[in-house]
């Protein structure tokens, strides 16, 4: 398990997760200006942007705590040990068995609620006004994550991430009922956990509506990077989990170096894919009012639950 | 060296250690320096100790000791088992931290007044301990009977206050008729037949209906002392009301005898666990987590909110309780034990984040006489030490990877996952469905620290309708520190270290129900690695993901640091540019938990007051109130009343009347036992 | 795995058909209401479709083809022109808040399955395991006539129950004689038009199409 190749391997798949990451935000925000009629700005505009808050002097209010100066740093840090996790390239990472989709969930809360914190500790309306939405959507969107996850692990009869990729794209071809349930109850949730338009509006900043944005309302600079940054890698975590779950054929094991290639011609594929169709959502769709999401994601909760119903009728 | 070497003859000595140092504190003069310097040290010592001859009874096999007290042919007897020792450990390891802390905290109390909390302090841990260790009925009634009176003297230590005094009624009342049924339930197991040890009540053998009859008395007795729905209602009450190290003690670790009564009645004495039993455990179990989630985020009292949280992680071992008694019930101990080690653990896990956020609101309370979060603002400013330990108690219950609260939701977790060893559907079914109960109920947590953390450490000061009775008095004292150092400790080592406790308490599991986890899952097990059931099926490894965590942060930092510059300057908060900010504008409590309310609305009987348009001193108002008041507690309350008014008519004043009814009971005896 | 590709293909559209199920009871549009009873429609039709191929009982073909023309094509057609007619395009109320009446439904499911488990292990059709969620679709839909306030959804729960059910007849028993569906096809599609009619009266008498409405007809 803890082979050379194997922590290679490992290396490879963070450090790439870190690095396309903002790639594929830039794709999707490509994608969405097509579909929308505008003249669509670079695909590397992120990584510009990126530079360009590196560069400028950081602004803190005047009491800001340790907390709210740690918390880029442990966001970026959460999202970064998720892309570890998510078996993006290949499966059987050495990394993997430490961590199973239920501390996978665990990092998200973990990350959800120290930018929640951070948003408190100025002590501004908005800040508060950003966490109190956040945590709103979060409480139930973690559930129903956590359930659609746990319909594949009833599936594969484990919970670790790996060996449920294992078991959908090596064994023998078959169709699942139970995860069609859980495939609509993760788009819901993907939707709503990254920011995404009937819960919230990425481009924002009108106050009234803006959750995600108002969490981050007071960071600037390097810290504001870092937070763009670790958003662009959970979007990119998020989107590798759905391919594992749902469309995982052509994932390459550990230490297989020659079928690396086709693995990552299969993810660009399938990431483009993934990416176009979220801007044709956020094209479509109009977003909810605030007190819409709960309902939302209740259903998305409830038919993730179905899901795991389904499985034990229909034995398929 | 006998004593060390039998973990039975060392807990006694603990335990009756605990009896002397609270005798003891009366005698001195000048007692409040006593209690200070002495009793409670010791008594922290002692607790060290029992911890430790608790964790040595896990692994040696059980003792047994009859004591030549009590009444006559009705000896005390004591014995000490894995789960036992289990339990004693929790008791001792934990109350050494409160300890501490108490020194630390009782610091201003007059002598006198010192003196009696010592006494009935540490009366409350011994008789605690004796509840633990008795092998017989009589014992474990005694003790226990002396555990709810010590404890509800240390609740009115404020008795002047008539609030105080209703809830201590409140509180003994339920604990009372908890006991009742426990002391039926021991009838009906003991059947008329031999002695009341529980060497002979194990033996009985029980028709099922019979057994069922005991188990519900068992459930609702243990259940109303545990905090259950819908006996919880003392709770809420009690706690707020009694200083913070005894709400901490009360609620880290004398609900948890209430679960190792149910246990030990249940899984031990009972045996021949029912899947039905489960099954209503789990019901239970699941309305008390999400009542008590959903009413704590309601709460703005601290100490009430965190009262509420209570009931839901009793919630929370009750499903793995249930589970485990589903599992047993059709016949798959090893997935029962599971579960059961799950609910242990969160057991443990509770009473360690529990107590040390007891503690961190008797620091705030202490150094800035508020408990209403809408009061409070900016303290960790004012008391960063404070800080960092509620931080991390906050983190733990929010159950979020890698401290200890994560851990035990993680196994019971995986005892849901084990659903599919059964063969009937719906309970098949059912089971996942507890889980996604625990799921909500665990992101419901996260929501409400972030709102308790937010709104107390985080912010500006808030400009209060009560003005802080003390200035800011800065942060807590050095022994209150110390204490709330050892339970943060505690849970750093319950998170990242589970497959030690694991072990132990596959043990506890091995000597209740003679079935461990599997071989593959203790193969699978180092320190490093915790392996439930197999390696293949689930693993986790929380030293691994705090080091890659730690790193991922630390390399983000030092890269950050290495190719850009650290500047920093520092302005008035942006806030999309409003000029206008007072600290009024933040997030209350109330308004932290509108959408809560807003969504759940059918659950909560509120009343609210909103302002009209013409209203010159405009004032929100909004009371939540717990519906079980109106249609359980008021109710029984007024047929209990109507029925002691009939019973009533009986005293006449007058003596010769008064003699009729001596008269006609010794008639109805005579006849009766001729 | 042991269960054909085709029967697999006929249990993802069973979970399909649930899934759509519980869609209609989460929506509040008239038009995705009627949008979502097309789709049913088509899986029915699909389900249907691949039973016949599966099992060569070419009466099935004729049945899977009549659904599509009726329940696909006539049915959301008559339906969009009434409601354009009638101009109720608007929002639907419920009873019950949405998130509770999915709740019932997840109640009702568990209820369902409970009940078909028995019943499937006697049957010998390859389809089998699909009967608890036929039954399941057919409660919810009921759940959903009556926690609707307006007589168009109504009619649209009523519509998706025999979706249901037809849909257990050919899971269970590889479909009815096709009189037998032929007749029922025809029943459904007049009780459309009935209703369409009775709708029209409904709103002349009381200006409404809330069914709360007609509680004035009774006699006191």
């Amino acid at each position: 398990m803890n082979s050379a190749p194997g922590i290679a391997f490992q290396i490879l798949q963070s450090v790439f997760v870190v690095l396309a990451a903002p790639l594929l935000t830039g794709w999707v925000n490509q994608c969405r200006a097509w579909l929308q009629n505008r003249s669509a700005p670079s695909i590397l505009l992120p990584y510009y942007t990126l530079a360009k808050l590196f560069h400028k002097d950081a602004v803190f209010a005047h009491d800001a705590s340790p907390i709210f100066r740690w918390t880029p740093y442990i966001l970026f840090g959460c999202m970064w040990l998720a892309a570890g996790i998510v078996p993006v390239l290949a499966t059987g990472l050495p990394f993997a068995p430490a961590a199973d989709i239920i501390a996978l969930v665990g990092v998200f809360a973990l990350a959800r609620m120290f930018s929640a914190l951070a948003a408190m500790d100025i002590g501004t309306a908005f800040g508060g006004l950003g966490a109190r939405r956040e945590m709103l959507i979060g409480f139930l969107a973690e559930p129903a994550m956590l359930m659609t996850l746990f319909t594949a692990a009833f599936i594969s009869g484990s919970t670790q991430l790996t060996s449920i990729v294992d078991t959908l794209a090596h064994r023998e071809f078959a169709l699942y009922p139970s995860l069609a349930f859980a495939a609509v109850a993760f788009l819901m949730v993907l939707l709503a956990e990254n920011a995404r338009i009937p819960i919230d509006n990425p481009t924002t900043h009108l106050e009234l509506t803006m959750v995600h944005e108002a969490l981050i309302l007071e960071y600037s600079a390097r810290h504001l990077a870092l937070i763009e940054w670790a958003i662009a890698i959970k979007l990119f975590a998020y989107m590798t989990i759905g391919i594992a779950l749902f469309a995982p054929w052509g994932i390459a094991d550990a230490g297989d170096w020659s079928a690396l290639p086709y693995a990552f011609a299969a993810l660009a594929g399938k990431l483009a894919l993934a990416g176009a169709g979220l801007a044709l959502i956020e094209t479509v769709l109009a977003k909810l009012r605030l007190f819409l999401a709960p309902e939302f994601l209740s259903t998305a909760f409830l038919l993730a639950v179905l899901g795991m119903l389904t499985h034990f009728l229909v034995k398929g | 060296m006998g004593v060390l070497s039998s973990p039975l003859a060392g807990s006694l000595v603990v335990a009756v250690g605990w009896l002397v140092v609270a005798v003891l504190g009366l005698v001195p003069t000048n007692n409040a320096f006593f209690a200070r310097r002495i009793a409670f040290p010791l008594g922290a010592l002692a607790g060290v100790a029992l911890a430790a001859f608790g964790l040595q009874a896990v692994w040696l096999p059980t003792q047994a000791l009859t004591l030549p007290l009590g009444l006559p042919d009705l000896p005390f007897h004591l014995r000490i088992d894995p789960l036992a020792g289990f339990f004693l450990m929790l008791l001792g390891s934990v109350s050494a931290g409160i300890s501490v802390y108490s020194a630390g905290y009782f610091r201003e109390e007059p002598s006198g007044r010192l003196a009696l909390i010592s006494l009935q302090y540490h009366v409350f841990l011994a008789s605690m301990a004796f509840v633990l260790l008795a092998d017989d009925a009589y014992l474990f009634m005694v003790a226990w009977e002396t555990m709810a009176l010590s404890s509800y003297f240390l609740v009115i230590t404020d008795h002047r206050q008539p609030a105080i005094r209703s809830a201590g009624f409140l509180y003994l009342l339920i604990a009372h008729l908890g006991a009742i049924a426990i002391l039926l339930c021991f009838g009906v197991l003991h059947g008329g037949r031999g002695d009341y040890t529980f060497d002979a009540l194990r033996a009985a053998q029980l028709q099922p209906a019979w057994a069922s009859v005991a188990f519900l008395l068992a459930f609702f007795g243990f259940g109303a002392k545990a905090g259950m729905l819908p006996l919880h209602a003392w709770l809420p009450e009690a706690h707020p009301a009694a200083p913070s190290p005894v709400s901490a003690l009360m609620s880290g670790i004398m609900l948890k005898t209430a679960i190792y009564g149910m246990v030990r009645v249940i899984f031990d004495l009972i045996g021949n666990v029912r899947w039905e039993w489960g099954m209503l455990v789990l019901a239970v179990g699941a309305a008390t987590t999400l009542f008590g989630v959903l009413y704590a985020l309601m709460q703005h009292d601290l100490k009430r909110l965190l009262a509420y949280h209570s009931v839901e992680n009793i919630g929370i071992i009750l499903l793995g309780l249930g589970m485990s008694m589903v599992f047993i019930g059709f016949g798959h101990p090893a997935a029962g034990v599971l579960a059961l080690i799950a609910a242990l653990y969160h057991t443990l896990n509770h009473a360690v984040f529990k107590g040390l956020l007891f503690l961190g609101a008797g620091s705030i309370l202490h150094s800035t006489g508020l408990r209403n979060l809408n009061d409070m603002g900016g303290l960790i400013r004012g008391m960063p030490r404070t800080a960092f330990y509620f931080l991390i108690g906050a983190l733990a219950i929010s159950a979020l990877p890698p401290l200890n609260g994560f851990v035990s939701e993680w196994l019971t977790f995986q005892a849901a996952l084990q659903a599919t060893v059964i063969q009937h559907g719906v309970v098949r079914s059912l089971l996942p469905l507890f889980a996604a109960t625990l799921a909500l109920a665990g992101a419901l947590t996260a929501m409400c620290f972030v709102k308790v953390y937010g709104i107390a450490f985080l912010g500006q000061p808030r400009e209060s309708a009560h003005p802080s009775p003390l200035p800011h008095a800065g942060d807590a004292g050095a022994m209150e520190r110390y204490g709330m150092a050892w339970l943060a400790a505690g849970c750093f080592v319950l998170g990242l270290f589970p497959t030690s406790f694991l072990l132990i308490l596959n043990r506890v599991g091995v000597s209740l129900t003679g079935q461990g986890l599997s071989e593959q899952a203790l193969a699978g097990s180092g320190w490093l690695w915790l392996v439930p059931t197999a390696a293949g099926q689930a693993s986790y490894s929380p030293v691994i993901f705090l080091v890659v965590i730690a790193a991922a942060t630390l390399l983000a930092f030092l890269l950050v640091r290495r190719f850009y510059h650290g500047r920093v300057r520092f302005a008035a908060p942006w806030d999309c540019g409003y000029p206008e900010q007072t600290s009024r504008m933040q997030d209350t409590a109330d308004a932290f938990g509108q959408p809560i309310r807003h969504v759940f609305g059918p659950i909560y009987r509120m009343d609210r007051r909103l302002p009209g348009p013409e209203d010159t001193e405009p004032r929100y108002s909004l009371k939540v109130e717990d519906r079980h008041w109106y249609w359980l507690y008021l109710p029984v309350a007024r047929a209990a009343e109507f029925v002691s008014s009939k019973i009533a008519l009986l005293q006449q004043g007058r003596i010769s009347i008064y003699l009729l009814y001596s008269f006609i009971t010794l008639i109805a005896l005579l006849v009766f036992v001729r | 795995m042991g269960i054909p590709l085709l029967a697999q293909l006929v249990n993802v559209l069973a979970a399909f058909l649930l899934l759509i199920a519980f869609a209609m009871l989460s929506q509040r549009r008239v038009l995705t209401l009627i949008k979502l009873l097309a789709w049913q429609g088509a899986a029915l039709a699909a389900s249907t479709a691949i039973v016949a191929w599966s099992t060569g009982q070419t009466h099935l073909y004729y049945s899977a083809l009549l659904t599509v023309l009726l329940k696909v094509i006539l049915i959301p057609w008559v339906l969009h022109r009434l409601i354009d007619r009638l101009f109720v395009r608007w929002d639907i109320e419920t009873l019950i808040n949405i998130p509770t009446t999915m709740l019932i439904g997840i109640g009702l499911v568990i209820f369902a399955f409970a009940l078909a488990t028995p019943i499937s292990q006697m049957a010998t059709t390859l389809t089998r395991s699909t009967l608890g969620i036929a039954l399941a679709s057919v409660l919810l839909s009921f759940l959903m006539m009556i926690v609707r306030q307006k007589a168009v959804p109504q009619v649209i729960g009523f519509l998706a129950m025999e979706n249901g059910l037809f849909f257990a007849a050919t899971s269970a028993t590889y479909g009815m004689p096709l009189v037998v569906e032929l007749g029922v096809a025809l029943d459904v599609l007049v009780g459309t038009f009935i209703f369409g009619i009775f709708f029209f009266h409904i709103r002349e008498r009381f200006d409404s199409l809330d069914i709360r409405h007609l509680e004035k007809l009774k006699e006191d």
